[in-house]
């Protein structure tokens, strides 16, 4: 009589098991398969002129998409200057002054922008920054961008604030250390790696948009001067030149797709190596 | 109850009677101190006298408010939102809830050490014991180097880290980090020293170091620690006041309330019938 229940709970559990442990793989092999197919597309396109050379005139074979890479640099530049100051201290308002109605308002709405299209973005940079100035921008690109990066940021340094157990909090203050300086040099110190971790993580996602630049930043065949001109950005190139009818284009799309998602795992990578020591040390 | 007067003359007398608790002047006192967390009132107006340079301890069982009382002497209860206080505590005659006062200003003379030890994670054995300092701007001009090394010695830390002061305060062991805590709280001079359950997270073996820091301390401070382990209440107070359901029950000496209780609650408590 009690092998019968003890044989159905072990079975049990192994359906739950292949479950689980499929769609983990499934994710996995995804993102493989995808890293794997664009570096073998991607790769025999990089070269030293993808790097140094302007895109190369139509019709022509070679050149590169320097300007898309500093494009997309200094559009990381723009959008961290926004979207870091902006969403950190909003997150540590929330954390730590937001517990009343404010705080519940300046949180919904954060997660409202959170979820809004980064198209729809794309359109208010526009309609606030493109046409008063008659002009696509690498400032209207860069704006857009810090937007997208402002609710993210903000509840992530909000999640890892409020994962400073309290009682370090009540030692500071019981000290005789005000409330400003608590948070300060006591509560975010202590949070201070996965506060970063969570800035890497949203830059990463913002490195990637593409429907936001389309109509902000544009593009641009060659440098952008300033941050008033058109720029080229890798995602747009990559789009533009995933959709034209040149192979050598084609192939010049894979690289781009190569760099750009390079530099996403990189900063991936250093958000987490980020994370696992601030573990490792507590 | 008559029988009391007998009993008490019966007992022996304590081995360093200089001033008795009643005699010794008054560091701090409360006057009908009542505390609510939102509608829920915890606290039903206390008045207690605290001696200077005497331990005197709260016990009761979990949920007396015991917590909640030595929080209000150094306006910590009101850190939580909706907490609320009626009464008075009166720290050298002052009350440290007149409207003028700055809670900030109560918290630099009268120091906290909490149950868990909470040393600060992002700083040093060294940063620890100075951060009171640095912190609210006290460490202008002073040395710092001596200052924390005093504190780690009153501590009974200092030869425990001197050779890793720069090393983080949470790679030591939870009794060395408690007494990390207190050297902290010593660091910053305090009037008096309230410890809230400070050994409940330890080891007997932590446990019996930071009692006996307690009478070196008591040397200097005014102390008053809460405890749920009676047996500790007893070794280390010269007070003692029970605490059950917000009220209190029965304050006096030590040993006279762990001997012959007035209050047939506190009996039934200490004799370990409820609690």
């Amino acid at each position: 009589m009690r092998a019968r229940p003890y044989a159905l709970r072990k079975a049990t559990n192994a359906v739950a098991l292949g479950l689980t442990g499929a769609a983990a793989a499934l994710t996995l092999g995804i993102l493989f398969a995808i890293l794997a197919y664009i570096a073998a597309n991607g790769a025999s396109a990089l070269n030293w002129d993808f790097f140094t050379k302007l895109p190369a005139p139509v019709g022509e074979t070679g050149g590169g998409l320097a300007n898309a890479i500093v494009g997309t640099l200094k559009l990381l530049l723009l959008a961290s200057a926004i979207g870091i100051p902006v969403g950190f201290l909003g997150g540590v308002y929330l954390a730590e002054f937001g517990h009343g109605r404010t705080g519940f308002v300046v949180r919904y709405a954060s997660d409202v922008l959170n979820g809004v299209p980064s198209i729809v973005i794309g359109i208010v940079a526009y309609t606030l920054i493109v046409l008063p100035m008659k002009q696509f921008s690498s400032l209207a690109g860069g704006v857009a961008l810090g937007i997208i990066m402002i609710p993210t940021v903000v509840r992530s340094t909000e999640e890892l604030l409020k994962l400073v157990p309290s009682n370090v909090r009540e030692a500071a203050l019981a000290l005789g250390v005000n409330e400003w300086k608590t948070v300060l040099f006591v509560v975010i110190p202590t949070a201070l790696r996965g506060v970063l971790a969570g800035v890497l993580l949203s830059l990463a996602r913002v490195a990637g948009e593409t429907a936001p630049l389309l109509f902000t930043a544009l593009s641009n065949r060659y440098w952008s001067h300033g941050w008033l001109e058109p720029t080229a950005s890798l995602p747009v190139m990559v789009y533009t030149y995933a959709i034209a009818p040149y192979d050598d284009w084609h192939r010049q799309a894979w690289a781009g797709a190569l760099v750009l998602i390079t530099m996403v795992l990189g900063v991936n990578i250093l958000a987490r190596l980020g994370v696992s020591r601030r573990a490792s040390a507590s | 109850m008559h029988l009391l007067p007998d009993l008490k003359k019966a007992l022996p007398a304590r081995a360093s009677l200089a001033p008795t608790p009643e005699e010794a002047p008054e560091a701090m006192r409360t006057e009908a101190l009542s505390a609510w967390f939102g509608p829920h009132q915890v606290l039903h107006e206390i008045s207690l006298r605290f001696p200077a340079r005497q331990v005197t301890a709260l016990i009761g069982p979990s949920g007396c408010g015991k917590t909640t009382y030595i929080r209000c002497l150094n306006r910590m209860h009101e850190v939580v939102p909706s907490a609320r206080v009626g009464g008075k505590v009166l720290l050298g005659g002052e009350d440290i809830y007149a409207p003028k006062v700055d809670p900030v200003l109560v918290r630099r003379r009268i120091g906290m050490v909490f149950q868990k030890p909470n040393p600060f994670p992002a700083m040093s054995i060294y940063g620890n014991v100075a951060a009171g300092l640095r912190l609210t701007g006290l460490a202008k001009g002073r040395s710092l180097d001596e200052i924390v090394e005093r504190s780690l010695r009153q501590a009974a830390l200092w030869d425990e880290v001197k050779d890793r002061l720069h090393q983080p305060g949470t790679d030591l062991s939870g009794g060395q980090q408690q007494r990390l805590c207190i050297a902290r709280t010593l660091a910053v001079e305090p009037e008096v020293l309230l410890f809230d359950e400070p050994c409940s997270a330890l080891d007997p073996v932590a446990t019996e170091k930071i009692e006996q820091l307690l009478f070196e301390l008591k040397k200097r401070y005014t102390i008053v620690i809460v405890t749920h382990n009676m047996q500790q209440a007893a070794r280390v107070s010269d007070l003692t006041g029970f605490l059950l359901m917000g009220d209190l029950v029965e304050f006096g000496r030590t040993e006279s309330l762990f001997t012959t209780p007035k209050d047939p609650r506190t009996e039934a408590y200490i004799t370990g019938r409820f609690g």
